[in-house]
């Protein structure tokens, strides 16, 4: 197999022609670079990032650049995102009057994280920028600076500790094990969850739905067009399936950070 | 398949993110955050704003009309009220001038009629009364002047200064009415 990643796959390889099942795999993940500037290898991952912050732009430019009072149709439809966001997950999670500064960083968030899942199924590109780690990781990481900051600013250095490491008197002698472990949880599992559990979906929707669609090429041939069928409907299922994962993913990664906006600025007791 | 492996070799852990896609990842997500944060959404609340306001001002003008016209429904009622109101009073008045004007007028009748009535019994009265002086004078004088002729002289200056003629009608006139008194009790 060449290292050539225009494609996803051998498109020469057929069952009963003794040549094995393609599988796809960590290599699936890896491209060829389109262009090197300067060392730095231009991917497909990053053209899709790239390509896809414009799309996101270019479509709330189109919905809000002229926003009018009485909403066009387009306008409508951003607006329905926007309050998606702002009323059901910020204001859910913070309430009106704290969640308002977060509004754009979240509504952000969602739709820059949906737009990097959309591209799973968006025919030509069909990658998941976000099953490349990197992209979660930084999102995450940024959430991760923000709630900590937040809780220093909030409750002080002694205040943000105690918050950080749910310190609790009225726990006693487990007092210690409970500090011990809540700060391992909130200050590294939660931002390797935050980054993984998003980057994990993708990747496994993206191999997923490569599995299917290489079986859908690779069975035609004599008797196994039949599976091939089979296979391609599953293509299909998926495909939906994962339209599904993609906002969903993108709703618990926004749902996520503001929850832990929320305990950064709640009172510890 | 040594191709396969060799790739699979090349492939990095996917937990360890490369550093270019990292950074590429965060410029891409800063460009959208500040294009939202600095333009998009303080356009669209704006907007929205806008739209809340314009709806609530022609809900509150809906309202001020809706109060206004309930006003001017309830002046109008109590209008009305005090329309018929008044009618019923000037209706009630009418009647009961009409009552007063129609006693007075009956009573100012009766008092006529009584009056008239007065002024005829007083007329008769004095008419009688006068009828029988003259009578009464007259049958003097007839009286004098017939027993004149028989006796042949005159008696009038005798007759006058002692009332003879007068002191018989007089008991005539008792006797008479004696007699009728009789008449009419008899006759009962």
């Amino acid at each position: 197999m060449s290292p050539d990643q225009t494609l996803a796959f051998e498109t020469d390889c057929h069952i009963f022609d003794g040549c094995g099942f393609p599988a796809p795999g960590l290599h699936s993940f890896t491209f060829e670079p389109i262009a090197t500037i300067g060392g730095f290898e231009f991917t497909k991952p990053v053209l899709l990032a790239l390509l896809g912050t414009v799309v996101v732009m270019v479509f709330f430019w189109a919905a809000f650049g002229k926003a009018k009072i009485v909403p066009g149709k387009l306008q409508m439809i951003g607006e329905a995102g926007y309050d998606f966001v702002r009323r059901g997950v910020v204001y859910e999670a913070l309430g009106k009057k704290e969640g308002d500064k977060y509004v754009p960083l979240m509504v952000s968030l969602f739709f820059f994280i949906w737009m990097m899942n959309l591209w799973s199924v968006i025919p030509l590109a069909q990658f998941p920028v976000t099953s490349i780690i990197a992209f979660p990781a930084g999102l995450a990481a940024i959430v991760y600076i923000l709630w900590v900051s937040l809780t220093f600013k909030k409750h002080g250095f002694v205040g943000g500790w105690k918050n950080i490491t749910g310190y609790d008197k009225s726990l006693g002698p487990v007092l210690p094990l409970v500090m011990v472990l809540e700060t391992f949880s909130n200050l590294l599992i939660r931002p390797f969850t935050h980054a993984v559990r998003l980057f994990a979906n993708m990747f496994a929707g993206h191999i997923l739905l490569l599995i299917f669609t290489i079986a859908s090429w690779y069975l035609l041939n004599g008797i196994g067009i039949a599976y091939a069928s089979v296979s391609f409907v599953m293509v299909i299922l998926l495909t939906m399936f994962e339209l599904f994962i993609q906002a969903l993913q993108a709703y618990v990664f926004v749902l996520l950070a503001c929850t832990y906006i929320q305990g950064a600025l709640a009172e510890h007791h | 398949m040594n191709a396969l492996t060799t790739l699979a070799e090349e492939t990095q852990n996917p937990l360890l993110p490369p550093i270019p896609e990292l950074v590429i990842g965060l410029i891409a997500f800063a460009i959208v955050f500040f294009f939202f944060a600095k333009k998009l959404l303080p356009n669209i609340n704006r907007v929205l704003d806008e739209r809340r306001a314009a709806i609530e001002g022609g809900m509150e003008e809906a309202e001020a009309r809706k109060a206004e016209a309930q006003q001017v429904l309830e002046d109008y009622r109590a209008q009305l009220a005090d329309a018929r109101h008044e009618a019923a009073r000037l209706r009630q008045e009418a009647q009961e001038q009409g009552a007063a004007l129609i006693a007075e007028m009956r009573a100012e009748g009766q008092r006529q009629r009584e009056e008239i009535i007065a002024a005829g019994h007083a007329q008769i009265e004095a008419d009688r009364k006068q009828a029988a002086q003259t009578l009464r004078q007259d049958v003097g004088k007839l009286a004098t002047d017939l027993a004149g002729k028989l006796v042949g002289e005159s008696l009038e200056d005798v007759a006058r200064q002692s009332r003879v003629i007068d002191r018989f009608l007089d008991e005539l006139e008792t006797k008479a009415d004696a007699t009728a008194e009789t008449k009419a009790e008899a006759g009962r």
